[in-house]
């Protein structure tokens, strides 16, 4: 019993952070039609900057606003300079060049930083909380991560509800040529939405590193496998179905770590993918197939 | 008879128009015969042509490793696997557009399979060994390829991602059987005599192991190409054509695209798993840390440099698999880098390559050639037809 409340709580934290990742994805996704698998490169490139000023002596939370800030910039600079020339152009040729930014990020990390794992300190606590003489899987850092995560959240969802440029991010999305007729400056919002979106992963890239607590430079290259299953489960187009894809990814490796083993949950992300993409290609909450050209 | 589509603009190499894919792999994979407007020394018979340059390749074949050191024979012997599982899925994303992300888990099958097969007290003669490997790999490859055939882009490529991702676990979950993260060692196949003979005949020296393995590699480098490059001139090459550019026009003339597809995929798996088998050899080790997402990566950076759809291409690039990492390395460690951190450099120029040829000459290295020299021929017709 103790380890099924566990394994779902540890669940619901890891899924936290796919759901902001699988967030991330579908932010890009919704605007350019491009998934973008540097994703986690650019997260784990933010987190070892941060890592570097936080062993230099500064504290987590500085670490942490020049992560944020760094990935807003680096968000921006990749979508103005490589990814706009491909934009609405082949699949395959975006595909490749943001695997090419993938190959090219990581080992800069291993360049730059070294390739040897390093300590990464939570912020805060990592002692489970005591209810009597039942240890839960529950830790004041993963109150923090959950908060951290819930608030992304609900920021973006009010930003996309209730300002201008939300709604003029909205519209590009939904329709460029319309949205340019109608005075949005389309440019300028796909590159606010790979801003936006590189900062939630590089958040992502953060809250993961204070849970696995050392980190190499390949330390997410399992995320983007799991944050894009996450995606693909809400139907890659929906930010509410990249979050409750989130968890119920979280919640299936989980259980697949504490009941088989952890050798296999890479195997389990695989199998609900292509269960998922040949029996609901739209997703889970798809209702209705549109046909794609 | 080759399909070639002429560049209908001379903007055709470098803007990303939305057939540029096809015309470039259409460029990249015309017959020589074809591209050299029909001028060409070689016999106009496809099945001919093909052999003539295979006794060709495999008479220089024999002349470089017999010319060359013991150290420069293993390189050969890493360039020959990477070149036949670049081959194979050059046949995958370039001929029938479909990327994949999990070559290097599909060669993690191979590997395992002639690493377990060689490790028995009376081990199978070893063509057998690489056939069962090829068969096996096969198997899986039908299996990814059924799922993949209703995917496309970017779908597929995550997919294949997470089989990447995914496949080595097994060998840490069944760690008795697979050797877990230590991974299981191969033992190297007893060279029969003959061998032995044609060597002294040929240099006057007594062959090594390593000797024998790279001419196990190279032989299998070259009947896997030549018989990829039948399959590419063929109505299976043709076909695949097909699905890639029309895929509607392709279903109304009766092509089954998920059959096709899948087929495609097959091929592409089979070589992978005898580029595994090669890798087992040649490695003499096979350990999840050799089949990681690097590796998938790496043989895409290898066919998208070599251009798409192009065997000649992914042969260029894997030989840049193997000599670019080792000059970068000594860069890297004459700035006084650490060895592990040397290493890392040749991937940074490798994602930066991809990204460069994606966007400046999709047709890479030998389509964007051919254009370059279709067009001049394009040219120089156009003026003589005006004058």
């Amino acid at each position: 019993m103790q380890q099924f409340v566990n394994l779902t709580l540890g669940g619901v934290i890891t899924g936290a952070v796919y759901a902001a990742f699988a967030l991330a994805l579908v932010l890009i996704w919704r605007s350019t039609r491009i998934v973008n698998f540097a994703q986690g490169a650019m997260a784990a490139i933010t987190t070892f900057i941060a890592l570097s000023l936080i062993e230099g002596g500064q504290s987590y939370w500085v670490g942490l606003a020049v992560a944020l800030l760094a990935g807003l910039v680096l968000g921006a600079v990749v979508e103005r300079l490589v990814i706009r020339p491909v934009e609405g152009g082949p699949e395959l040729n975006a595909v490749i060049v943001t695997l090419g930014l993938f190959i090219a990020i990581q080992a800069l990390i291993s360049v730059l930083f070294g390739v040897n794992q390093r300590a990464f300190v939570a912020p805060f606590s990592t002692i489970g909380f005591r209810v009597g003489d039942f240890g839960l899987a529950l830790s004041p850092n993963t109150l923090f991560t959950l908060g951290a995560v819930l608030l992304v959240m609900l920021g973006l969802t009010a930003l996309f509800r209730f300002t201008r440029v939300g709604l003029a991010m909205r519209a590009s999305a939904f329709g460029q040529e319309v949205a340019r007729l109608l005075g949005v400056r389309v440019g300028r919002m796909l590159t606010l939405g790979w801003a936006l979106a590189a900062v939630v992963g590089s958040l992502a890239g953060m809250l993961i590193a204070a849970e696995v607590t050392f980190v190499t430079p390949t330390y997410m290259d399992a995320l983007i496998v799991f944050g894009f299953v996450a995606a693909v489960l809400g139907g890659l187009d929906s930010p509410i179905g990249a979050v409750v894809g989130g968890l119920l990814l979280g919640l299936a490796l989980s259980y697949v770590r504490g009941y088989v083993g952890d050798e296999l949950v890479g195997m389990a992300a695989l199998v609900i993918l292509v269960v998922v993409l040949l029996v609901r290609p739209g997703g889970l909450f798809s209702t209705t197939q549109t046909r794609r050209a | 008879m080759s399909d070639l589509q002429t560049p209908a603009s001379p903007a055709g190499a470098g803007a990303a128009s939305s057939d540029a894919p096809s015309t470039a792999t259409a460029a990249a994979n015309a017959s020589s015969a074809q591209a050299t407007g029909g001028r060409s020394l070689l016999p106009r018979n496809t099945l001919l042509r093909h052999l003539v340059v295979l006794v060709i390749c495999a008479v220089g074949a024999v002349l470089l490793l017999e010319s060359t050191d013991l150290g420069f024979n293993a390189q050969v012997g890493y360039v020959a696997f990477y070149a036949i599982a670049a081959g194979g899925l050059t046949v995958l994303t370039g001929l029938n557009g479909q990327i994949s992300l999990g070559h290097g888990a599909l060669m993690a099958v191979g590997g395992y399979t002639t690493a377990l097969l060689l490790d028995a007290d009376e081990p199978l003669p070893l063509i057998v060994i690489f056939l069962a490997a090829v068969a096996l790999t096969s198997l899986v490859g039908a299996i990814v390829g059924v799922a993949a055939a209703r995917l496309h882009g970017p779908y597929l490529a995550g997919a294949t991602l997470a089989l990447a991702v995914g496949l080595p676990g097994l060998a840490l979950y069944y760690n008795e059987f697979l050797g877990g993260e230590q991974g299981l060692t191969v033992s190297t196949p007893d060279r029969p005599d003959w061998f032995t003979e044609i060597i002294r005949t040929l240099s006057g020296g007594s062959p090594s192991g390593v000797k024998w393995i790279a001419y196990i590699s190279v032989a299998c480098l070259l009947i896997t190409y030549f018989l990829l490059a039948n399959l590419m001139r063929s109505r299976v090459g043709r076909t695949w054509r097909a699905v890639r550019d029309q895929e509607v026009a392709a279903e109304l003339a009766g092509i089954n695209l998920g059959t096709w597809r899948v087929t495609a995929f097959i091929v592409s798996a089979a070589a992978a798993g005898l580029a595994g088998a090669v890798l087992a050899l040649v490695v003499r080790l096979t350990a999840p840390t050799a089949f990681t997402i690097v590796l998938s990566l790496s043989l895409l950076t290898a066919i998208v440099i070599g251009g798409l759809g192009s065997l000649l291409g992914a042969l260029i690039g894997s030989v840049l698999l193997v000599f670019l990492p080792r000059l970068l390395r000594d860069a890297g460690e004459s700035l006084d880098m650490d060895a592990a951190q040397a290493a890392e450099i040749s991937y940074v120029v490798y994602g930066v390559i991809l990204v460069v040829v994606m966007l400046f000459a999709p047709a890479g290295l030998v389509g964007s050639i051919r254009l370059a020299w279709l067009k001049a021929r394009a040219r120089r017709a156009g003026a003589r037809a005006r004058g």
